[in-house]
């Protein structure tokens, strides 16, 4: 267990309804769930889901901490707003979920091989960066990802892809010198630098 | 009409080279046409669309958008923020939102753009493209410029997600918007009636990270075109482009189809229809060619 997960649970001890309204991105919403279930219903990955969002906010109302910070269920959100849109009592629910999954991953105890969670992370790094998205090394640590092995066979897979997005010009081996980036990636790593403390003053981060 | 301009936060995927570098193009010609200046936002940065929240958690992720905001306020008081992407125009917009609904945010958010000498306030109005044609042009005005019709295309208009909720186009319903269809017949193509994946989600990110199931979704979307005999695909947002794109490969392998369907943007058909080249038109940027329109094209 790491320290910032170990803090959080003597902090709050039983109540992890309070823990998620205080410290997950629009946690405050989850009493207002009335367990319809439309969220679930209309969700294009639910049957993948090992607990959908109406049952996690009900997990989450029980008590039921590790259940729900370790699940894989919140990573397979697509963003695609459905969910949102449909509850009756307004939920923000994408917010919620991404906001669920980015605390079990501050934390320290989502599940590590997940692969969206991966993929995610690999995707803050490489915009973090250089201030904007560098498409060819994004695709390419996606490919390797899960080894050199795994990534070789994938790579080949995509091959053709690829020469697809090359030979039209979507895709350029430049990027992997170089590549496109903001002029001031420096300034902006001050304004994410500043905007991580101020957050890690009210919620704590594993390993910091 | 009178040249209108917008503050523009083209994003990652509009540069040069990058996976909608196409629809940039057909973006610049229709522009061109409809006499819209769009005037870049100085040294835009990512927006970390709707998959940066792993890494990133609320506050950097809002600083993000807040810069651009910030940049655009400075440089481009008098305009709205006008992004042609989905994920950039959702994820500034939401910006936008939270930062207003929350003082504490607000001032944090500002906290940290202050260590670049920036300072936000979020008052500019942030659109996507389609609402600007829409609301500041209309469908009459959009047809005039029409020199070539696509006549006898059909054409399935698939919205997808993210222009679609959770804003949407004013006056659209989240289950049915009509604005792709009619926008599709202004163009003097026709849209497929009952094409029920209009609304459908691709997989968005996680075609990247759950290749399979978003494949899945991405099958269904194309076969609905197919069902309603429509020749293309047309939508608003670069990944569902580019998932329902690009894929087609693996999905004949897995599921024994044959699937052919080129997948083109709303700006390329205009570029097209007002008389724009293959070339202006970015149908060089087609990996499934759209030979009708190219036939059109070079009429």
């Amino acid at each position: 267990m790491t320290d910032a997960n170990q803090q959080m649970v003597e902090q709050y001890r039983n109540n992890f309804l309070r823990e998620v309204e205080d410290n997950v991105e629009e946690g405050e919403w989850v009493k207002m769930c009335m367990q319809c279930g439309v969220c679930s219903g209309s969700c294009p990955l639910g049957p993948h889901w090992d607990h959908p969002p109406q049952e996690l906010f009900m997990m989450i109302r029980a008590g039921k901490r590790d259940e729900v910070l370790q699940s894989s269920s919140m990573w397979m959100c697509t963003s695609c707003y459905n969910c949102i849109v449909r509850c009756p009592r307004e939920l923000p629910i994408t917010h919620i979920m991404h906001g669920l999954a980015h605390y079990a991953m501050r934390l320290g105890i989502a599940p590590k091989e997940q692969p969206t969670n991966k993929f995610a992370n690999l995707f803050w790094k490489n915009l973090s960066k250089t201030g904007r998205v560098n498409e060819l090394k994004l695709g390419l640590s996606l490919y390797f990802m899960n080894g050199i092995g795994e990534g070789i066979k994938t790579s080949l897979k995509m091959q053709k892809i690829g020469l697809g997005m090359l030979m039209t010009k979507r895709l350029t081996p430049m990027e992997l010198i170089g590549g496109h980036k903001c002029k001031g990636a420096g300034d902006l790593k001050k304004i994410l630098k500043k905007a991580e403390e101020l957050e890690a003053a009210r919620i704590p981060v594993a390993g910091k | 009409m009178a040249k209108k301009s917008y503050s523009f936060y083209p994003g990652c995927s509009s540069q040069k080279a990058a996976s909608a570098s196409n629809y940039m193009v057909s973006v610049d010609s229709m522009c061109k046409t409809l006499d819209i200046e769009l005037n870049e936002i100085p040294d835009w940065n990512c927006c970390s669309a709707s998959i940066g929240y792993a890494g990133g958690g609320e506050l950097p992720r809002l600083a993000l958008s807040a810069r651009n905001m910030a940049i655009s306020e400075k440089e481009h008081p008098d305009q709205d923020i006008v992004a042609t992407c989905a994920a950039c125009w959702l994820a500034t917009k939401e910006t936008q939102e939270r930062l207003h609904d929350d003082d504490n945010l607000m001032a944090e958010t500002n906290q940290a753009l202050a260590e670049a000498g920036l300072k936000v306030e979020g008052n500019q109005k942030i659109r996507h493209m389609v609402e600007v044609l829409i609301e500041d042009f209309g469908y009459e005005e959009m047809g005039k410029h029409v020199k070539k019709p696509l006549d006898g295309l059909k054409i399935a208009g698939y919205v997808g997600c993210q222009t679609n909720r959770p804003f949407g186009i004013d006056g659209e319903s989240y289950e049915n918007p009509k604005y792709l269809d009619k926008l599709v017949e202004t163009m003097g193509a026709e849209p497929i009636e009952n094409y029920d994946k209009k609304v459908s989600c691709c997989g968005g990110a996680l075609a990247f990270s759950e290749p399979e199931k978003s494949q899945a979704l991405i099958k269904d979307i194309i076969e609905s075109a197919y069902d309603g005999g429509a020749d293309m695909i047309v939508t608003p947002c670069p990944v569902c482009q580019m998932n329902v794109e690009v894929y087609q490969d693996h999905i004949n392998q897995k599921y024994k189809t044959k699937f052919k369907m080129p997948v083109v943007y709303y700006s390329t058909l205009m570029s097209v229809a007002y008389g724009g080249s293959g070339k202006e038109a970015g149908l060089d940027g087609q990996i499934i060619k759209a030979k009708q329109l190219e036939e059109i094209a070079s009429k």
